[in-house]
């Protein structure tokens, strides 16, 4: 089996992207989707470094990553939805009541 | 054949994540975000993690981006009010802090060294159902409050009137 180094590059990129869409897109749904690309860049080095010291527990905890992936997919949209509601924008700098 | 399959299948998560992230139309994104949830879950299957590649299969690709699109097109916002995006220094900047982190982790991980531990099967059904119900008991099952407070308020929040 190949050495972890490579899969931990790949997870460090796929973090970085994800944390690109994060500050410098104004769409809430592509921001969160962006989390979900930071969250599985986690979930490849958890796995690359468990598979290669032949330890369960780097699985156990990507799943527990996902299950919090899943919960936070849930609430932010369920968030978004309220949001679109109340204002009839997905647009982060347009929802600034909290911006002193 | 694991690098080989490995750079195909990681140009392709790559390639993904770049496409969700540069779109304009989240439908778009939601669609190039199920490409890369797959070119990871065939990592997982060359790591020989077998559950984690089903589960991220099923609940990622299955479940999640499916309330992806069932947001995007309950919303549905019309193309010409979408947010308009500009480069401005700030966004710039943040930018450029995230191209310094894959730059850091480049550095970090080309003398990644670690032992190697003798093959064992850590990454099958067996292995990680064995481990979650007896070493992660708890943990498996406070996760289990946590989706019930994630539903409950998820509905709460969504529902016009309480």
């Amino acid at each position: 089996m190949m050495e972890p180094a490579a899969y931990l590059l790949l997870s460090g990129i796929l973090f970085g992207i994800g944390v690109v869409g994060v500050v410098a897109r104004k769409n809430a749904l592509i921001i969160l989707m962006s989390v979900e690309i930071m969250l599985n860049g986690v979930n490849v080095a958890f796995i690359a470094v468990g598979s290669h010291l032949g330890d369960v527990t780097g699985s156990v905890f990507a799943f527990m990553v996902m299950t919090v992936a899943a919960a936070e997919a849930a609430v932010g949209l369920a968030i978004l939805i309220a949001i679109y509601r109340l204002k009839e924008t997905i647009d982060i700098t347009e929802l600034n009541v909290l911006k002193w | 054949m694991e690098p080989i399959l490995f750079v195909i299948f990681g140009a392709i998560a790559v390639g993904g994540a770049i496409m969700v992230v540069t779109r304009r139309h989240p439908m778009a994104s939601a669609l190039y975000l199920i490409l890369t949830l797959f070119a990871v879950a065939a990592l997982f299957v060359l790591r020989q993690a077998h559950f984690l590649a089903a589960i991220q299969v099923i609940v990622y690709a299955g479940a999640v981006v499916v309330l992806f699109i069932f947001v995007i097109m309950l919303i549905n916002v019309p193309v010409h009010k979408l947010p308009v995006e500009r480069v401005t220094g700030l966004r710039f900047l943040g930018v450029l802090a995230a191209g310094l982190l894959i730059l850091e982790s480049a550095v970090l991980t080309r003398r990644f060294a670690m032992p190697r531990a003798s093959a064992v099967d850590a990454g099958s059904v067996q292995a990680v159902g064995k481990a979650l119900f007896t070493d992660y008991l708890l943990a498996f099952e406070i996760t289990s409050v946590l989706l019930l407070a994630a539903v409950i308020g998820a509905i709460a929040l969504a529902k016009k009137k309480i």
